[in-house]
């Protein structure tokens, strides 16, 4: 039992914060989200590093790790709050990897892993994606229904672009008659892109936390630091607890993924519903934390806690995922008759 | 990272499952003196068995385990609903004391009979003007013809009316600041000086006393650690009584949550969208406090010593427990109210579980002064 990274993945730790410290200084991270663009220059650095791919069967010209090794970077780059594609590109590498027919996974791996053909995942309601990161600019689109889903070429989608209020990624509404299907019901797919999101939650946490400390410490009112104040310092001590609580569940959801895939869909309900909560309650803290200024457009708090927000809603939201963890723990409900 | 039990730990596993499937002590039987033999009894099977003080050194009667057997052993005693050994103050907090803070002589009187449940160990820490405020205590020690003279009032005290050693902390240097002025005790429960009054709690049982001490006499060898130095001996106590206990608390109440997902099915709501959610909810943070519990587990196998991140599962256990007591009330509704409901005992006891062992918000401190490192307010 050890709950601990190897040297290896210590070492993409290392290598992922220091990069992604250097790319994005929060005054680029501001002036990207307020000018609609993502970082071009630093994405095609990632791609160089073989981020995209880092999952991705070597054969299909990714790296060969696991889902471990992605969560590892999407904390990091939800700590950074990078403005690149690339959680839409990982979903739908995963959704490829794991869902995907041979002849899909040689046909679009590929270039998801170089970053060169890049893709995205949708969820389907009535005909229709709601919120799908970046699938204006995406190559192809897997889109899940629920049971199973499909493979759609960006010409094959009739993609409505949307403004949400997390202005550090693009979305769409995704529209699909159907496609190219999937080998299967899709697997446990979308549970490893829930896992995925659970880790760049916990990034997001993790930096508000860090800012509302930071705060806390400098900020003086009656004389005296307000951290020194117990409604203040005991509100981070309850963010600490919450943003420990989402990197545990999303770590094991990871080390499940690769390890105990049998396990995968609860521990990754488990880890998307609870850093859902505790990505929105920390970030939001952080703001009561940091009074007016943080309410403020001038403030870089705000940022995170908006992509804490949209991560939350998508791909399954905490209230979704709450009950399907109380039904597969056992509180199985009577199937109402068909209407 | 490997979250699987590796091959000796799965064999350990196993071992103290199979021995706890034959030898469960079952029910204790009615009567307070015969429920506390029967507890003592069952800690000497263990003692017996090589299961008390597992993670002590062997040479002190331990087995020498790792930290992760340890809490494997506490998981499979809550799993198979196992009661605790009689003698658990002894066990997770003055035995360890005496093998980090005392001498080879200390060592020798009294760790065995710990093990043995021989002799009964209670706690004297808090007092009625300090709780949270622990450093700020009364009761003074004076030095009097080579012997400590102990005059003040305890409280809290478990098994004090069994116990046999008291640890004890005292004032011995009334002008020093108050972290500085203390010392830590071993005193004998079995004299005239000292009186004990059981404390009802609003559950109507007695499970806490209050002790009284008028000159209540301490040889200078029962010093541990050094006179003036109570104050780090007696962290050094909390930490171990927090440290660990994560791993089997999780079962506990991993056990406990079956028991509210049966009774929500027998009382027809476990379709009710809202007990769905709360239940959801609960099993999140039952799996957290589990998960959380063992990343703490790998941080002190590196470091030796527990740190202030066993601050965590304490305080989230204590929110679950409460939680999930709470639920099931709810859920029994009317029913709920009658004390012979066997969840009106479990709710009432939960309230204690937010103060007892440090309250939530000295936790709360911890962690923002220690981990977070946020000013303090003092």
């Amino acid at each position: 039992m050890n709950f601990d990274f190897t040297d290896d993945q210590q070492a993409i730790k290392r290598t992922a914060k220091e990069f992604l410290a250097d790319r994005f200084p929060l005054e680029r991270v501001r002036e990207l989200a307020e000018s609609g663009d993502y970082a071009d220059e630093a994405w095609r650095e990632m791609c160089e590093l073989g981020w995209p791919g880092i999952f991705i069967e070597e054969g299909h010209g990714g790296q060969g790790l696991g889902v471990i090794e992605l969560v590892i970077l999407m904390e990091e780059l939800g700590y950074a709050l990078a403005p690149v594609p690339f959680l839409s590109n990982a979903a739908a590498g995963l959704a490829l990897q794991f869902a995907g027919t041979p002849e899909q996974r040689e046909r679009w791996l590929p270039g998801i892993a170089s970053g060169e053909a890049r893709g995205t995942v949708g969820l389907l309601g009535n005909g229709e994606a709601r919120l799908v990161p970046d699938a204006d600019s995406a190559d192809v689109i897997v889109v899940f229904t629920g049971a199973g889903g499909f493979v759609v070429e960006r010409p094959g989608a009739d993609v409505e672009p949307i403004e949400t209020m997390d202005p550090t990624r693009r979305f769409a509404r995704v529209r699909s008659e159907g496609g190219d299907p999937l080998a299967g019901d899709g697997g446990d797919a979308p549970y490893r892109i829930a896992t995925a999101l659970a880790a760049e939650l916990t990034g997001v946490g993790q930096r508000a936390m860090e800012m509302a400390v930071d705060y806390a410490r400098e900020r003086k009112q009656f004389g005296r630091p307000i951290g020194s104040y117990q409604a203040v310092s005991h509100r981070c001590a309850q963010m600490l607890l919450e943003v420990e609580g989402a990197r545990s569940a999303s770590y094991y959801a990871g080390w499940c993924a690769d390890a105990e895939p049998e396990t995968l869909p609860l521990a990754a309900s488990m880890a998307k519903a609870y850093a859902s909560d505790a990505g929105w309650r920390v970030t939001a803290s952080s703001l009561q934390v940091h009074g007016g200024i943080g309410f403020t457009w001038e403030h870089d708090l705000h940022f995170f806690l908006k992509r804490a927000k949209v991560d939350g809603l998508l791909y399954g939201s905490a209230g979704e995922l709450r009950d399907y963890v109380a039904a597969v723990s056992g509180l199985e409900v009577a199937q109402p008759a068909p209407a | 990272m490997d979250l699987t039990l590796s091959a000796s730990e799965q064999e350990f596993r196993d071992e103290v499952r199979a021995w706890l499937a034959q030898n469960h002590p079952g029910e204790d039987p009615p009567g307070d003196d015969e429920a506390f033999e029967h507890r003592r009894g069952w800690q000497r099977r263990l003692f017996e068995a090589g299961f008390a003080g597992i993670a002590w050194p062997t040479e002190y009667g331990g087995r020498g385990a790792t930290m992760v057997e340890q809490a494997i052993f506490g998981e499979e005693m809550a799993r198979a609903k196992a009661p605790s050994p009689i003698n658990v103050l002894g066990l997770v907090m003055g035995g360890p004391v005496v093998i980090h803070h005392g001498s080879e002589e200390q060592k020798e009187r009294w760790l065995r009979p710990i093990l043995t449940a021989d002799e009964i160990w209670c706690q004297g820490f808090s007092e009625p003007d300090s709780g949270s405020d622990l450093a700020s205590l009364k009761t003074k020690a004076v030095k009097s013809n080579g012997e400590w003279l102990v005059t003040g009032q305890k409280v809290w005290t478990t098994y004090a009316h069994r116990a046999k050693w008291c640890m004890l902390v005292a004032r011995t240097d009334p002008d020093a600041p108050k972290h500085q002025g203390l010392t830590y005790f071993i005193m004998d429960m079995e004299q005239d000086a000292v009186q004990v009054r059981p404390l009802t709690q609003i559950t109507r049982e007695p499970e806490f006393n209050e002790l009284f001490m008028e000159e209540a006499r301490v040889p200078d060898e029962n010093v541990v650690g050094g006179v003036g130095n109570g104050w780090p001996v007696a962290i050094t106590t909390l930490m171990n009584e927090r440290a660990g206990l994560g791993a089997a608390s999780a079962v506990g109440v991993r056990i406990a949550l079956d028991e509210l997902r049966e009774l929500a099915r027998e009382r027809g709501v476990a379709d009710d969208p809202v007990v769905r959610q709360k239940i959801g909810q609960l099993t999140i943070e039952v799996e957290l406090l589990r998960l959380n519990s063992w990343r703490g587990l790998t941080q002190l196998t590196k470091r030796g010593m527990p740190g202030p991140e066993g601050s965590l599962p304490k305080w989230q256990w204590s929110e679950i427990n409460q939680a999930l007591t709470e639920l099931a009330i709810d859920i029994l509704g009317e029913d709920g109210a009658a004390w012979d409901s066997p969840w009106a005992y479990r709710f009432l006891r939960a309230r204690a579980n937010s103060i007892e062992g440090g309250t939530t918000e000295i936790l709360k401190n911890i962690v923002a002064e220690r981990v977070l490192g946020l000013p303090k307010l003092r």
